[in-house]
């Protein structure tokens, strides 16, 4: 069999398999808090699986062991950045956020603020969110499939982003929460079982010595001792350190912002199942980030990744499943083709989990608190019209996904993933940790906090070098007065003080008083929304 | 508790959340809470800052080769995994211990009289 025919079933098999849990799971949504959330009746570890499944997205998957591949330890350093961002969402958001919110993330805020204009900012930056990190994601769905199957056809890759969306309708129209969810459990399980096969097997090669890895990877990288310091991507200038750290900060604070994940906090029955989800889910991304180390070393020992080498050419997204090739007994070996084939067809579970996420929170957002919480304020909404018109913005905007998608194929998927940090890290989480700590934040401060994230962090991109200028997207200008690629140095600091600014020139005493409802509510679960019954 | 001025806020409340703040158990809860929470938040982020700092500007000392190829730049990001498993560990038994039986008093006297005031 050939590899295009082994991987191609494989891929077939990955697709048949979530249709069918999308179907099964169809069958047993039938209310709104079914559709949003699950019905709530997960446990902690079937979400920890799931948060996993949700977070570690082909970035990480292909994306660090690649920069590793490629830059050696400076790829390791985003996956410390994203693993202890989840102690922020432990200590600070998660089980408060499972007691006092609903179904999205907007909800905690319009416990006690103005609805109208807090469910619209908040929205708004979920949708913003979601819709760059769903363009990385099917961006690199294009770019893998075509290099895996050895055609660089511009055509082919238009029909995988149409195939990937397409599926990711399926999944949240169809599925809803509890399809999406179960389609996490099981890209999880495949992503870390696919890991640790490869993790192994790359080990089993140097005597599971870490040392000699090290060693075979300085040498063959061509770059020595160096390889294995950091430095060789982000300390070339210092404007390129000051971008480290900004990305850093962007990395650590916008884990807890990010709206796809802050909605799985809501699947499970009580706020103690929120924090053994959340623990679950450190346990497996922990583990998984270490293998990434030993995949990435393992590719720069293994495999060449000079001039002209697939590695290199694919930007290093192609580092892992080569790997998988090489450790099987190298390309044209029975063992090689299957483990591509098998890697492969989890990097594509990979990023069919994680769109689908992304899809549901920000369709969630736009039907709770648009439709119901915004255009229909005043009238009575049923939960079948509310789930209909979810169903309804999950179709516009993963047709807006593929629309965009398309063209936003020369962006790069790392770039595109670290602006969605930024952007959750600026907007999101100040307004998030204000309302749960803050007895004084009122609606004008956590609207000016998720404006002036949003904007902000979103405007010094433009500006940045990554869109104008030698090394842009539109070379033929150069508009790029601000000189980091990533904004979360200025944005996020930002954020935080317009929220403060915003909050102290305004009094609502409204605001104030429900802080009291708020925070019994958030720290001892009094009145929060239970699991359904049924 | 006041009327909310307008229909633009949600539009439930309970009088029986004043009367739970003010408990003592309620600041107790809350106290322990904090008291684990905001510092071991500000010691993680510092902790992560310096390592951020040191990979940017202590090259000499992260390079230095501890045992074979492995250097201090290998082990302080390692560390940083240590930590976070450790924070994570010792939240939990924090939360075991002293968060969640007050946690759980307080919402049994908050289902006790809900059904009392029949609301």
């Amino acid at each position: 069999m050939s590899q295009q025919v082994l991987t191609s079933t494989l891929f077939f098999a990955v697709v048949l398999l979530t249709v069918g849990i999308t179907v099964w799971a169809s069958r047993q949504t039938k209310t709104a808090t079914d559709y949003y959330s699950g019905g709530r009746s997960f446990s902690g570890f079937q979400n920890g699986l799931a948060i996993g499944g949700d977070y570690m997205s082909a970035a990480s998957f292909l994306g660090i062991s690649g920069a590793i591949a490629l830059y050696g330890y400076d790829g390791f350093l985003y996956s410390i950045g994203f693993l202890v961002a989840w102690l922020v969402a432990l200590l600070l958001v998660a089980e408060m956020l499972r007691n006092a919110g609903r179904y999205t993330m907007a909800d905690q805020l319009a416990f006690r603020m103005r609805q109208r204009p807090v469910r619209t900012a908040a929205s708004l930056s979920t949708v913003v969110v979601s819709i760059f990190y769903l363009l990385a994601q099917m961006v690199g769905a294009g770019a893998l499939v075509a290099l895996l199957l050895g055609v660089d056809d511009q055509m082919i890759k238009n029909i995988v982003i149409v195939g990937v969306g397409v599926l990711m309708i399926f999944y949240v129209t169809v599925g809803g929460m509890k399809g999406t969810t179960w389609v996490q459990i099981v890209k999880a399980v495949l992503l870390m079982a696919g890991s640790l096969l490869i993790t192994i097997l790359v080990l089993a090669k140097f005597n599971f010595n870490l040392s000699t890895l090290l060693g075979a990877a300085a040498e063959r990288s061509g770059k020595g001792a160096a390889f294995l310091e950091p430095g060789l991507q982000y300390g070339v200038t210092l404007t390129s350190q000051i971008d480290f750290v900004s990305l850093a900060l962007a990395l650590v604070l916008g884990t807890a912002g990010l709206p796809h994940i802050l909605i799985r906090f809501y699947t499970v029955p009580t706020a103690r199942d929120a924090r053994k989800s959340v623990l679950w889910a450190i346990g497996l991304i922990g583990a998984f980030y270490l293998m990434t180390l030993v995949l990435g070393f393992g590719a720069a020992a293994l495999l060449d990744t000079g001039e002209g080498s697939k590695v290199l050419e694919s930007g290093g997204n192609l580092a892992s499943p080569l790997l998988a090739e090489a450790v099987g007994g190298g390309e044209g070996s029975t063992g090689g083709a299957v483990l591509l084939a098998l890697i492969s067809a989890v990097a594509f579970a990979t990023i069919l989990a994680v769109v689908a996420g992304l899809t549901l929170a920000s369709s969630s957002s736009v039907a709770h608190d648009l439709y119901k919480g915004v255009f229909k304020k005043d009238q009575v909404v049923t939960e079948k019209d509310e789930v209909r018109i979810a169903r309804v913005a999950a179709l516009v905007i993963g047709a807006i996904s593929i629309g965009l998608a398309i063209p936003a194929q020369s962006l790069n998927i790392a770039f595109l993933v670290a602006l969605a940090f930024a952007v959750a890290a600026s907007a999101n989480l100040p307004a998030i940790i204000y309302n749960m700590f803050w007895s004084r934040f009122n609606t004008r401060g956590a609207v000016w906090s998720i404006y002036g994230g949003l904007i902000s962090a979103v405007g010094l991109v433009i500006f940045s070098p990554v869109v104008s200028g030698e090394a842009g997207l539109i070379t033929s200008m150069d508009f790029a007065w601000f000189p980091l690629k990533n904004p979360g140095i200025v944005s996020i600091p930002l954020g935080f003080l317009l929220g403060y600014l915003g909050t102290i020139s305004a009094r609502e005493p409204h605001s104030e008083e429900f802080y009291t409802e708020l925070e019994v509510r958030a720290l001892t679960g009094a009145g929060a929304e239970g699991a359904s019954q049924h | 508790m006041a009327n909310p001025p307008s229909g633009a806020y949600r539009d439930t409340s309970h009088p029986i959340y004043e009367e739970l703040q003010a408990s003592a158990e309620f600041q107790d809860l809350r106290k322990r809470y904090r008291g684990f929470a905001i510092p071991w938040t500000i010691a993680f982020l510092v902790w992560y800052m310096t390592y951020v700092f040191m990979s940017n500007w202590a090259h000499d000392f992260m390079s230095i080769k501890l045992v074979g190829n492995i250097n201090v730049a290998l082990v302080f990001g390692l560390l940083q995994f240590v930590t976070t498993f450790g924070i994570a560990y010792f939240y939990a038994k924090h939360s075991q211990r002293h968060l969640d039986p007050l946690a759980t008093e307080l919402r049994e006297r908050f289902e006790r009289e809900r059904k009392e005031h029949g609301a």
